[in-house]
């Protein structure tokens, strides 16, 4: 993992590798036939590439290579797929070799998004391996004309009893696993695992704590520039003037590049980019774009828009007042993915392709966007991931993609590096979407949820590449792109309104999702989508439901909880903090809250105490327990790792995060005016418990966390203080307002 | 020397005897058996907490990982260290026991309900000023905040300070007890700001010299004065700003730490500025308004000198790497150029490129700290930066005291001082800096 | 001009603008790859290196205030095969998602574990504030510090690389 990750610059040059060439036969056939098998579905993405060479070759030295369409984004997901390989393959996990994300090797899985990497490439790989290893048994089999169920694979080899042995190599030669995957496989049974469900070290930590070049911004190649972009001061403003003549002479500036309204310098030295940036955009003047809404009344300015309204869920009547009846409003701000290091992307422009690599979540839609920016064929177009800063959903990646690609095309044969500056990040990503949520329910007269009708306005959540208009550069052409019409994602995922179904047993239940075409804000995928509201406002308002009831938060659930599984998670999570043993101490208050993300993937539950400074405003966290249930955990501590981070990352956002506004641009800027957690505020501890489910599917971990963990502080905040609040964040100064009375 | 004085005034008046010591004892006040919270008015609590709020009483009372109120924060005095007390309604370690009149006879005249005489670290020089009601309203905002059970140290003061007796011979030389007197003939809103500044907000604690006892001189007020290292501007005819204080902007500050005029709040003004934030907003006016007046320039003549001062520092160039040729002369090569310096570790935010629109730090030549006779605040801000409280927007400066070494410190405040005051050059820079070392090692 | 540094031990003669912060010079011109960009303003921490015994920016720190002062980043504090004390507890803490921080984590930390071997919990909190890290791998990190603490003196550290360097 330490060596250099460049991969070849050319198409001609990857296809110089054996196994490769396979791959990517098998590529353009599923290209060239989309249809998936008749028969029963096969498994995770193997349903829609189902070659199994197109996720497993193997050499004639016995070299394996796996390839995912999925991309590494800090989750740890590489180690995973290799565990899920090598398990399988019955080798070691150092013999496996992953590719991933790259349009020119790998399957189109899409978007790594969603926390769907595991059940979809996970799965898919798991069979292909298990599926390669039979074939490998059988192949021997014949070779060796002995009974494949008296064979032992191991070790990359076939062995019989009688001590003769085949290679994987040997085996695989020509098109042995050009073939198509089948609906079932012969998976490892849960007691004979070996590497799935240990905590293999990840592959990818050495190398990052010893600065080996890891991402796409360690990446230079010979002969490579760095460009920096000049952004307008507001969203839809237009280049009025420029004059570029005082940063064309500065030190070390090679080019500026101008379409339209976009402008780029590119330099020798990425300080020099940098300065010359700046001189450049004091040169610039730009036109006034669309006013912004007011602040302080985004949330009646995004209600009033029009909107979409769809039922989700319609049971019975959700009107019954039963014997008390509790109406609340809950609110959520816009949010930055703010990642610690601004986007980045390298692009060259060479014998009439462009390549690209890109910490992007999707290369193939990226491909495809950048394709038709430049009026390019597809084919013309290679998007390679190289890992980047973490991006917890669709933040500037595919933006500075663009923006390399459009800057490389106007230099051919010179491999540009573009990287974002912090105050461009800040200003111009797309935001996790501002939100309103609204629920009324009543109980019966046994304490029981009687009904319920819960309301969600929201923007979309993915105004992902899609079409180029999407691409931020693209709005600025001389020929510009429009952005696609925004689309909400439908149910049983969601986008505003993943999660705003309730996982609880309720006989009457309503629940409208109010989808508003209009983004006055720019806005996309942020990590949970609207699970993270939906989770906030459903577990807020099922701990209001419970004390209308007097009954404990914790029971309550239990109460209106069918599926065991979620039951069994509520039950740990409370029983690990010790929920009902002892009591809080003086000016500390307890929260529990529990989601199953999407309603489909892991479930979680958190328990939490904190208290809250009433003249500060700052709210201490305390201890913080997790349960969770992934299915079959394929790396323990990968799940704890994506667990506790989620939960930090989720007390950020719920205590400090606010993207701010004028009435003309983002104010929200750099870390002074968005700022974030930072370690004296952290919890006291984070524990995690894993419920395991040997064999059951995997279950999408990423997102589960940060739903939950919003709801728990909310809930404990009330407790500790008498009184809640429905806005988020729970910031310092919210929280002194509150408190002021 | 000061060691010295302090034990000759505390020697006659201990040798002036009796009727010293029957001056300044003070009875034990009977303890109070702790009220509800609910038996407190809200609208009182309410006054309470801003009044608390423009006193900045969590800044002393309050220490690092300890919930507000409950003390523990060591006030550096040039006689020692004293600990802000612990003043949440705890019984046993608060003041959970105190009567009104108890707290009322602290504030007006720095005895604990013991009977202890206080030290003069507790501003009640100035509290004395506030009336009845008013510290009503802070008693009960306190009374009904969380009881937290805090031990808080005893004070390390030398001798003969150690002596709480001490601290009546300083009462009976420095305390004028008595209500304060606005200026009748002044506004409303100016009287009530004087009111709150002199009292409750204490300003001229920090922004007035001190005699050799440590109290205020009264015929400097507001000429300047020193807090834990900084310099108190002054806020009379002497201030350093070249743009002066206006109401309006004097509000900015003072609410918000930042007006695009004077810059971002630094040092131990921060924290005031803190607090001032959660005050009643009307409240705040009426101190700027006083704080604006103290200067003597007529309003409107104030606001058109702050536009010019804005233009003239606006108009500098600011160096960009590369755009110009840096350090004219200077000598790159031992790391001693200022604007070099400046150039590479400071000019990234302190540019007029546009790029940080908000954020952005204001023209240096704006700066108090750049303008003023002396190099302590700008030392001060180069070596710790600016750091905005806990979880709070606000500007971020990082510290360059690892960075950069003492002489590039020294050369870098030098060519900040030259290049954007327009002021003559501080001959003592060096000096200032040590002076600073020091008293952080001490 | 040239300007003559000195990092992880080995002397480098620089021909750049003496007013370049070390960050460009690092990755620009020595191919350093482990401080990374993150703000260039001083808010993240993400370029912290050591310069003498000292935790800086080096986003913001010129060059040439650096003639004849000591530079190490994290590539002069140990390798994959043969990590230091601290880069082998965050291995073995496993503290890291994406990584991009981590750099600048460390570094920060070693420059708090050569002046303070046993540090409180509080103190490696307030001490690590200035570092910001987005994925919420912060209590990894403190876990990390801690035993790389605790390994560093059951180790005794004189024998260690990481301390003595
Ligand atoms: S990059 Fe230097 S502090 Fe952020
Ligand atoms: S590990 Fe990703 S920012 Fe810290």
């Amino acid at each position: 993992m330490t060596k250099p990750f460049i991969p070849p610059l050319s198409r001609r040059a990857l296809l110089a590798g054996g196994g490769a060439v396979i791959v990517s036969f098998a590529l353009m056939r599923h290209g060239l036939a989309q249809e998936a098998p008749a028969g029963p579905k096969l498994p995770g993405d193997l349903s829609k590439t189902p070659m199994l060479d197109a996720w497993i070759g193997i050499d004639a030295q016995g070299k394996i290579t796996v390839f995912t369409g999925k991309a590494e984004l800090g989750q740890g997901v590489k180690t995973a797929f290799i565990q899920c390989a090598a398990e399988e393959l019955a080798v070691q996990p150092s013999a496996i070799n992953l590719i991933t994300a790259d349009t020119g090797r790998t399957p189109d899985e899409g978007y790594t998004a969603g926390s769907h990497s595991m059940q979809d490439s996970g799965t898919a790989i798991r069979n292909a391996a298990a599926q390669v290893r039979d074939i490998m048994l059988s192949l021997a089999a014949a070779k060796l004309s002995i009974d494949a169920g008296t064979l032992d694979a191991r070790d990359g080899k076939v062995s019989a009893k009688d001590g003769r042995s085949l290679g994987y190599g040997e085996l695989a030669s020509g098109q042995a696993l050009h073939v198509a995957a089948q609906p079932t496989s012969r998976l490892t049974p849960p007691d004979k695992l070996k590497v799935i469900g240990s905590n293999l070290p990840r592959v990818d930590i050495p190398g990052k704590v010893t600065g080996a070049p890891m991402y796409v911004q360690d990446m230079r190649p010979d002969g490579m520039l760095h460009a920096r972009v000049l952004r307008p001061a507001n969203y839809g403003a237009r280049l009025a003037s420029l004059s570029a003549d005082a940063a064309r002479g500065m030190p070390g500036v090679v080019n500026i590049v101008q379409d339209g309204s976009f402008v780029a310098v590119v330099a020798r030295g990425e300080f020099e980019a940098i300065n010359a940036l700046n001189v450049l955009s004091q040169n610039a003047q730009w036109s006034d774009g669309p006013q912004l809404p007011e602040q302080a009344k985004i949330y009646s300015t995004l209600t009033a828009l029009p909107s979409q309204d769809k039922t989700i869920l319609d049971k019975g009547d959700p009107a019954q007042p039963g014997v008390k009846r509790l109406k609340a409003t809950y609110l959520r701000p816009y949010q930055s993915h703010g990642s610690i290091g601004p986007s980045c992307a390298l692009a060259i422009w060479q014998d009439d392709m462009m390549t690209v690599w890109t910490h992007s979540q999707g290369v193939y839609p990226l491909r495809n966007a950048i394709a038709k920016m430049l009026s390019l064929p597809s084919d013309k177009v290679r998007c390679i991931h190289a890992e980047g800063s973490g991006c917890y959903g669709h933040n500037a990646a595919d933006d500075v993609a663009g923006d390399a690609a459009l800057i490389a095309r106007a230099m051919p044969g010179t491999p540009i590096r573009v990287q974002w500056m912090r105050e461009d990040e800040h200003g111009w990503e797309p935001f996790g979407p501002a939100m309103q949520t609204q629920v009324e329910a009543s109980i019966d007269g046994q304490g029981k949820l009687l009904a319920w009708q819960y309301d969600v306005w929201s923007n979309t959540h993915s105004m992902r590449p899609g079409g180029p208009g999407n691409l931020l550069a693209a709005q600025y052409l001389a020929q510009p792109f429009q952005p696609d019409p925004p689309m909400p994602i439908p149910q049983p995922e969601g986008g505003g309104d993943r999660n705003a179904i309730p996982l609880y047993a309720i006989p009457n239940a309503r629940v409208v999702s109010r989808f508003i075409p209009q983004m006055p804000i720019r806005v996309s995928a942020l990590r949970g989508l609207g699970a993270y509201h939906n989770i906030f406002t459903t577990e807020s308002f099922m701990d209001e439901m419970a004390d209308a009831a007097g009954a404990d938060p914790v029971a309550f659930r239990l109460a209106h909880l069918e599926d065991e599984r979620a039951r069994a998670v509520v039950s740990r999570a409370a029983d690990a903090f010790g929920w009902t043993k002892d009591k809080p101490a003086a000016g500390w208050g307890r929260g529990f809250a529990f989601a199953r993300y999407k309603n489909l993937a892991a479930y979680c539950a958190i328990a939490l105490e904190l208290r809250a400074d009433r003249t500060t405003g700052n709210i201490e966290l305390g201890r913080v327990v997790a349960a969770v249930d992934s299915g079959q955990a394929v790396n323990p501590d990968g799940i704890r790792n994506q667990i506790e981070g989620a939960i930090v990352q989720s007390s950020s956002w719920t205590i400090l995060e606010e993207v701010t506004f004028d009435r003309t641009s983002i104010t929200s800027r750099d870390w002074s005016s968005y700022p974030i957690l930072r370690f004296p505020s952290l919890p006291q501890s984070v524990e995690v418990h894993i419920v395991n489910r040997p064999n059951a599917p995997f279950l999408g971990t990423g997102e589960a966390a940060q739903g939950p963990m919003s709801a728990a502080i909310g809930n404990a905040f009330a407790r500790a203080t008498g009184t809640r609040i429905r806005q988020l964040p729970l910031s310092p100064q919210r929280v002194r307002a509150t408190l002021a009375t | 020397m000061l060691r010295r004085i302090l034990i000759v005034v505390l020697a006659i008046v201990v040798l002036a005897g009796g009727g010293f010591l029957a001056w300044a004892w003070h009875d034990e006040l009977p303890a109070e058996p702790r009220r509800d919270a609910s038996a407190y008015d809200p609208a009182v609590v309410a006054k309470g907490a801003s009044l608390a709020a423009i006193g900045s009483c969590a800044v002393c009372h309050l220490a690092k990982n300890s919930p507000s109120f409950a003390g523990g924060y060591p006030v550096e005095t040039p006689f020692g260290v004293i600990y802000g007390s612990n003043i949440t309604p705890d019984r046993d370690t608060g003041i959970g026991t105190w009567s009104p009149a108890a707290f009322r006879r602290a504030m007006h005249d720095g005895v604990d309900r013991e009977g202890h005489h206080l030290y003069p670290a507790f501003p009640y020089d100035h509290f004395t000023g506030a009336t009845d009601t008013d510290l009503d309203a802070v008693y009960a905002y306190l009374m009904t905040r969380e009881p937290v059970r805090h031990d808080v140290p005893a004070p390390q003061l030398t001798f003969p300070l150690n002596i709480r007796l001490a601290a009546a011979a300083w009462k009976l030389l420095f305390l004028r007890h008595g209500e304060f007197v606005p200026d009748k003939s002044q506004s409303p809103e100016w009287q009530r700001g004087a009111y709150l500044a002199e009292t409750f907000g204490h300003c001229s604690a920090c922004h007035s010299p001190r005699n050799a006892l440590g109290a205020e001189k009264r015929d400097e007020k507001y000429a300047g004065g020193i807090a834990e290292g900084w310099i108190g501007p002054a806020l009379n005819a002497a201030s350093p700003a070249p743009a002066p204080w206006t109401a309006e902007s004097a509000f900015n500050y003072l609410r918000r730490g930042f007006d695009r005029a004077h810059g971002h709040v630094a040092g131990p003004m921060q924290e005031v500025v803190e607090h001032l934030r959660q005050a009643n907003e009307g409240d705040v006016r009426a101190m700027a308004t006083y704080i604006a007046s103290l200067n003597g320039v007529a309003a409107p003549d104030a606001a058109a000198k702050a536009e010019q001062a804005v233009k003239n520092a606006t108009s500098r160039q600011w160096p960009i790497p590369g755009r110009e040729t840096t350090g004219s002369g200077g000598s790159s090569t031992t790391g001693l150029d200022g604007a070099a310096i400046f150039a590479g570790a400071c000019a990234t935010c302190h540019h007029d490129g546009g790029r940080l629109p908000i954020s952005r730090p204001v023209a240096l030549g704006l700066s108090s700290a750049v303008n003023g006779a002396d190099p302590r605040n700008l030392l001060q801000i180069v070596l710790g930066g600016i750091h905005p409280a806990p979880n709070e927007r606000g500007a971020i400066m990082p510290a360059f005291s690892g960075t950069l070494t003492d002489p590039q410190i020294v050369a870098l405040a030098d060519y900040v001082r030259e290049h954007f005051s327009g002021k003559p050059k501080w001959n003592d820079t060096g000096t200032a800096l040590e002076a600073i070392r020091r008293g952080k090692n001490s | 001009m040239t300007i003559v540094l000195t990092i992880n031990s080995e002397r480098h003669q620089i021909d750049a603008d003496p007013s370049t912060p070390l960050l460009y010079v690092l990755r620009d011109n020595l191919k350093l790859n482990a401080a990374k960009f993150g703000c260039g303003l001083g808010q993240c921490g993400a370029c912290t290196v050591l310069v003498d015994r000292e935790p800086v920016f080096s986003c913001l720190t010129p060059i040439s205030v650096l003639d004849g002062r000591r530079v190490r980043t994290l590539e002069g504090l140990g390798i994959a095969d043969k990590p230091s004390p601290l880069q082998a507890a965050f291995i073995k803490e496993q503290a890291a998602q994406c990584g991009y921080c981590i750099p600048g984590m460390i570094m920060r930390a070693q420059a708090l574990l050569e002046k303070n071997a046993s540090p409180t919990q509080a103190e490696i909190r307030d001490h690590m504030q200035t570092n910001l890290c987005r994925c919420g791998t912060q209590m990894r990190i403190l876990r990390a510090i801690d035993r790389a603490a605790k390994d560093m003196k059951t180790a005794d550290a004189g024998t260690t690389t990481g301390a003595a360097r």
